[in-house]
């Protein structure tokens, strides 16, 4: 009796177990098919601004250093790196087996190249600036020095030496961004325009481009010369381009796509309830907010552009206009950055009431109300989102005796309009964080920057802004300069930050690997499928 | 005939001289440039830019160095997608578009005539009531909601078909767009047919066949469709034109990588090159096919003479 | 001795003969779907002209309580919503809900906090759309904790909401105000500059007819959308300008009709008689020449119109319609589109106007055609 048990529980582990080994992966490719929302306007890592070409560019190249599925820092193309002392000199150490995709090893040579192409007008590269902590970069690219005489040295063939201006504590999360990936010099020049083309592109990351179908497609296909190609879980990869998102809710539904890049918020609860966890929110470094014209009255006063900051139901807007995709915001750094408290506005904990009440105080203390009403115009570029926003704020505004119009144009007249520093009140931007660091949100506020659309120019804030990068050998003390600096702007109100950003993703469960961070960063060389 | 024809397209050419040169300043003259965006550019890279097209040459050369160019057929690399030249662009999409369109007039063609023949031989009857109550509908309700409407029945709830994508030309992928740009097509061309063939229907030849014992269909056929075919004809020529340039609600909601977005996107974009190429390639589509149409008049009329 | 005039009024006074426009009009009173399309064309027209001032709510209110919410003909707050609205107001007013009941439309709630509970804070509950009237009806002496009431405040979403949480009924009205006025100034400002320009080119003939003809070859060769986007993006989105540039690009058919239509009656032989006759040629035109022109206008110009309409839909659908917050079924139809599976309303009530008020439009068109079509006799 027993051994008839015996035999048979063997028989039927030896069942289970020839069960369980025909469920070996199939010989067929595995497929990830990527939907994106829009085209990505060039391979060309120099040629690119947005970060549809990032996520593209991301699985095709290794710079120097890289973000892990979490968004991390880890070497790349470089195996290890050194800092000197003062932290202006970084001696990067390459891999010995990084290959380009065509078999010649990739150098230190390579990268210098590349790092000269960046900064060199005649490529005319918008990241141009990704590079301006190396010594004589941002001279090489404003026409008042030569490329040669950048800070970027090659000690050997697998050895890269930079030079920076001052200690960069960011400088490494900046060479994540795709401007400072490296271009195979031997392939550009034999083929000029042309190397970008699938087929020939020649890259040294973990996929190759096998064809590009404008509007259509991108297939990548998997790169065996890879240093880490055993670890590579997809065979292709297909960048999906669907525009319209509601279209792209009904192809994720249907199985075509198996991830997509973005949401229609306005469904957002329908959504929820029909896709449940496939659906991934979660904060962005990024911040939505509103340019005031600081230089023009009667916006020039401090007290008035607070009444307005406060009088805004910021609640409202991140649940009801944004479906709860938005989080409300009150400092212009969004929450995230390690290391960095956010400043926040010192009516971030004040009841709305309150804050209607206190900006109804001000307003009629400056001679406005229901009868001397303030006019006030906002500006905004289409999309449903932002026109709902600007409507709702319009509502709000009402009551306290603000009379709000609003002006819609398409996106290029609406930047090329605030650009050109034309009169405006109140006009929507958004800004989105290239690398993680309080520095991208704050320098945008700078009298300099071009992207200074309030005319904002505080001397206290420079001097703040400043100190912060003299202290740029010492992280944490640069760290708390750098909200100083922020608390002095949010005071000043040199910007009305609304709402912070979050991802928007939806994501098949067959996808594993695909891990949320605040960079919505996703190598698919870290993503496998079932 | 031959000599109308080559006066014709010999008279084309100023006329698209004309038309390259208003699109040409009317796209510059516009506010903003293709390098304004969210994230603003500083002023030296945007000069970097700037220098790198030409743009900061004055308009006049400009003009003479794009004129110079469009006369070796270079249309010039896009602004918003640098990695193609608009001819790429165009050689790559105009196919697709075509596909679909062409398929779509077919489509409208064939079932707008017989729906409108029907209803003629049916005036008054439920029959053409019904044809009427269609084709109003399908010339009434906007594509954009036709198209999602297409995607959830046949898509989602049916299965049938895919619910987006070119798939490479499959004949499944094809099926929603053309039926999306055929509906209100063949709405017109059943209204124009109907209305043509009550008219032919009338005429005294028709009388007398049908005196003569002829049934109703093959007197359709074998006499009345000659005259009362001439208002569609008319009809094709711009039809034709904007049916093979694509449409953009039925390639962005159904992501069909055609030309027919180019139209929008690229002036909504200011890609300059793009908006010059989509310009081109439009006027000659509809010189060509008002040509056509004016040609193929002659031969369904004989009355109508050419000198 | 003339004979028989050129007009067919019969000297004879025992039978009143009947004029052409007499002949027309009892034709297209005999088209019962004409007929019925004008009668629901003039319904539609007093309804959303007039509709909004009788509908309780304003086209530009918000109600945040009510974002997306589907139409219903019961009054709102349905029953299972009251909590999820008092949910809301009482995080708004920072305290925690100890108890509540519902009596008569009137609810009665006690609330808790840390912090002693101002009463400035029932503002909250007023400015919730499902409650009106609050008022405090005791607390504790610590101030720690409150009772007040509230009436449950009752509307009417007859169409639904939109995705801002405004009333569709009131919003479709007026966007047909906005669609209506734009469907018939730009299909005025259209015919006008059409008929001008064709019968300048038709009866002038000869080479300034020939070159104002290649002039609208030229311009009908452009591709009319670039040239749309082109004036929008020039002009803003001023209403009065989006019309304008709409009429501005549908005017080439018109004149094309216009001028064939001239063309045509110059050579008729009323014409060359009353032209023989003496007749000067101001009368020739009063009496010949616009009483033909005006009927394939006036057909024109009903098929023009829901041309028109499609054309601003589709504007909308780009982004490049009305300003907020004005309104129009084109912006109110791309809206739906986007939301078709989630929230058909939003769709189906401004699509039906939109529809029928076209299908109106094409039948009296075609009514008309019917009943000027002079083969018809």
């Amino acid at each position: 009796m027993l051994k008839t048990m015996l035999k048979a529980t063997v028989f039927a582990a030896t069942l289970a177990v020839s069960a369980g080994a025909f469920h070996a992966p199939a010989f067929a490719d595995t497929v990830y098919n990527r939907g994106s929302a829009a085209e990505p306007e060039s391979l060309d890592p120099h040629k690119t601004s947005t970060i549809y070409e990032a996520d593209i560019l991301r699985d095709l190249f290794q710079g120097l250093v890289m973000q892990d599925a979490k968004a991390n820092v880890v070497p790349g193309a470089a195996e290890s790196w050194t800092v000197s002392d003062d932290g202006t000199v970084y001696t990067f150490k390459l891999r010995k087996d990084g290959v380009w995709s065509d078999g010649s090893p990739v150098t230190a040579e390579d990268f210098v190249y590349s790092f000269r192409r960046l900064e060199d007008p005649a490529t005319g590269a918008e990241y141009a600036s990704m590079l301006y902590p190396i010594k004589g970069a941002e001279d090489a690219n404003t026409k008042k020095g030569k490329l040669e005489d950048m800070g970027v040295k090659a000690i050997d063939d697998h050895t890269l030496e930079i030079t920076l201006n001052a200690p960069t504590p960011y400088f490494l999360e900046m060479l994540t961004h795709q401007a400072n990936y490296p271009v195979n010099k031997a392939s550009i020049e034999k083929l000029g325009a042309d190397w970008i083309k699938p087929g020939k592109l020649v890259s040294n990351g973990a996929y190759t481009l096998a064809e590009w179908v404008p509007n259509d497609h991108i297939k990548l296909v998997k790169n065996p010369k890879f240093w880490a190609a055993d670890t590579v879980k997809l065979d292709t990869v297909n960048y999906i381009t669907t525009e319209d998102r509601s279209s792209a809710m009904k192809r994720f539904e249907a199985g075509e796509l198996d991830s997509y890049n973005d949401l229609p918020t306005e469904q957002l609860a329908d959504l929820k309830a029909k896709f449940g966890d496939k659906i991934h929110i979660g904060p962005y470094l990024g911040t939505f907010y509103f340019a005031i014209k600081t230089d023009k009255a009667p916006w020039d006063n401090v007290d008035l552009r607070n009444a307005i900051s406060m009088a805004i139901d910021r609640d409202f807007l991140a649940e009801k206009v944004w479906q709860n995709s938005m989080l409300p915001g009150y400092s212009m750094v969004p929450p995230g950055i390690e290391g960095y408290t956010p400043s926040m506005a010192k009516f971030a904990d004040m009841a709305q009431i309150d804050r209607e009440d206190e900006a109804t105080k001000i307003l009629s203390k400056l001679g406005y109300g229901p009868d001397k009403p303030l006019k006030m115009q906002i500006r905004y570029n289409t999309s449903e989102n932002n026109k709902n926003t600007a409507v709702a704020i319009q509502e709000q505004l009402k009551p306290l005796g603000v009379d709000v119009s609003l002006i819609n144009t398409d996106t290029k007249t609406h930047y090329a309009f605030l650009e050109q520093k034309g009169d405006y009140d109140l006009a929507r931007a958004g800004w989105i964080a290239d690398y993680k660091d309080p520095e991208t949100f704050l320098g945008i506020s700078r009298a300099a920057s071009g992207n200074n659309y309030s005319r904002y120019n505080s001397p206290k804030f420079e001097e703040a802004m400043n100190k912060a990068a003299a202290d740029g050998g010492q992280p944490e003390k640069r760290m708390k300069d750098l909200a100083d600096a922020e608390q002095i702007m949010i005071d000043d109100v040199g910007n009305i930050p609304l709402l912070y950003y979050s991802y928007k993703d939806i994501v098949s469960p067959k996808l594993h690997g695909f891990v949320d961070n605040v960079m919505d960063v996703h190598p698919s060389r870290f993503i496998s499928k079932d | 005939m031959l000599l109308y024809v080559l006066r014709r397209l010999l008279t084309a050419i100023p006329t698209l001289f004309v038309i390259v040169t208003l699109a040409f300043f009317l796209i510059r003259v516009a506010p903003g440039g293709p390098f304004n965006q969210e994230r603003g550019l500083s002023p030296e890279i945007k000069a970097n830019l700037e220098a790198e097209y030409g743009l900061n040459d004055p308009l006049w050369l400009q003009y003479g160095h794009y004129l110079k160019n469009l006369s070796h057929g270079d249309f010039g690399p896009s602004y918003n997608l640098p990695d193609f030249t608009v001819g790429e662009l165009f050689a790559r999409g105009l196919p697709i578009s075509i596909q679909l369109g062409a398929s779509a007039l077919v489509l409208a063609l064939l079932l707008g005539c017989l729906l409108g023949t029907v209803a003629a031989l049916n005036q008054n009857r439920w029959g053409d009531y019904a044809v009427i109550a269609l084709a109003t509908a399908g010339s009434t309700i906007p594509t954009f909601v036709i198209a999602p409407i297409i995607q959830l029945v046949f898509g989602l709830s049916w299965k049938l078909l895919p619910v987006g994508g070119w798939g490479g030309g499959a004949m499944l992928n094809k099926i929603g767009p053309v039926l999306t740009l055929a509906l209100p097509q063949i709405a017109i061309v059943a209204r124009l047919m109907r209305g043509s063939m009550i008219e032919a229907l009338r005429s005294h030849h028709i009388r007398t066949a049908r005196a003569l014992g002829l049934s109703d269909w093959s007197v359709v056929v074998r006499h009345a469709l000659r005259g009362a075919i001439l208002p569609i004809v008319s009809f094709t020529g711009p039809a034709a034109a904007a049916l093979l340039t694509g449409s953009i609600i039925v390639e962005t909601i159904f992501a069909i990588p055609g030309v027919g977005r180019y139209f929008v996107d690229a002036a909504l974009n200011r890609d300059y090159t793009l908006v010059m190429g989509t310009v081109v390639v439009i006027a000659i589509f509809t010189i060509v096919f008002n040509l056509i149409v004016d040609i193929m008049y002659a031969v369904v009329d004989p009355r109508v003479r050419y000198d | 001795m003339t004979d028989a005039a050129v007009d067919n009024e019969p000297a004879a006074n025992v039978v009143v003969g009947r004029s052409l426009w007499g002949d027309a009009w009892a034709r297209l009173k005999a088209n019962r779907a004409a007929m019925f399309s004008l009668f629901y064309l003039g319904l539609m027209a007093l309804v959303c002209i007039a509709g909004p001032w009788f509908v309780p709510h304003d086209y530009t209110t918000i109600y945040s309580d009510y974002v997306r919410t589907p139409p219903s003909t019961e009054a709102y707050p349905k029953a299972d919503m009251v909590k999820g609205a008092l949910d809301d107001v009482l995080k708004r007013m920072r305290v925690d809900l100890k108890d509540w009941k519902l009596e008569d439309g009137r609810a009665t709630i006690t609330v808790a906090g840390t912090r002693p509970i101002d009463e400035r804070y029932l503002r909250y509950v007023d400015r919730s759309d499902t409650f009106d009237d609050a008022r405090m009806e005791a607390k504790s002496p610590d101030g720690l904790e409150m009772t007040f009431s509230a009436a449950v405040k009752q509307q009417y979403f007859l169409f639904g909401t939109d995705n801002v949480g405004r009333d569709l009924l009131s919003r479709t009205l007026v966007a047909g105000r906005i669609s209506l006025a734009i469907g018939l100034l730009a299909g005025v400002v259209a015919v006008t500059i059409g008929v001008v320009y064709g019968a300048t080119a038709g009866f002038l003939g000869g080479k300034v007819d020939e070159v104002m003809m290649r002039i609208v070859d030229v311009l009908y060769s452009l591709p009319f959308i670039f040239f749309v986007i082109m004036l929008v993006v020039f002009f803003g989105r001023n209403f009065v300008l989006m019309f304008l540039a709409v009429g501005a690009v549908l005017w080439l058919d018109m004149a094309r009709i216009v001028r064939g239509q001239a063309l045509s009656i110059r050579r008729h032989e009323y014409v060359q008689a009353a032209e023989a006759l003496g007749v000067r040629q101001s009368g020739i035109l009063k009496r010949h020449v616009i009483p033909n022109l005006l009927g394939p206008v006036v057909i024109y110009m009903t098929l023009l119109v829901p041309h028109v309409i499609i054309l601003e839909s589709f504007l909308s659908f780009l982004g490049l319609g009305v300003q907020e917050p004005m309104t129009s079924w084109g912006v109110l139809i791309s809206v739906g589109a986007h939301n078709i599976g989630s929230a058909n309303w939003m769709l189906l009530f401004p699509a039906f106007f939109l529809v029928s008020t076209l299908f109106a439009l094409n039948f009296v068109g075609d009514g008309l055609r019917d009943a000027l079509d002079p083969k018809d006799r």
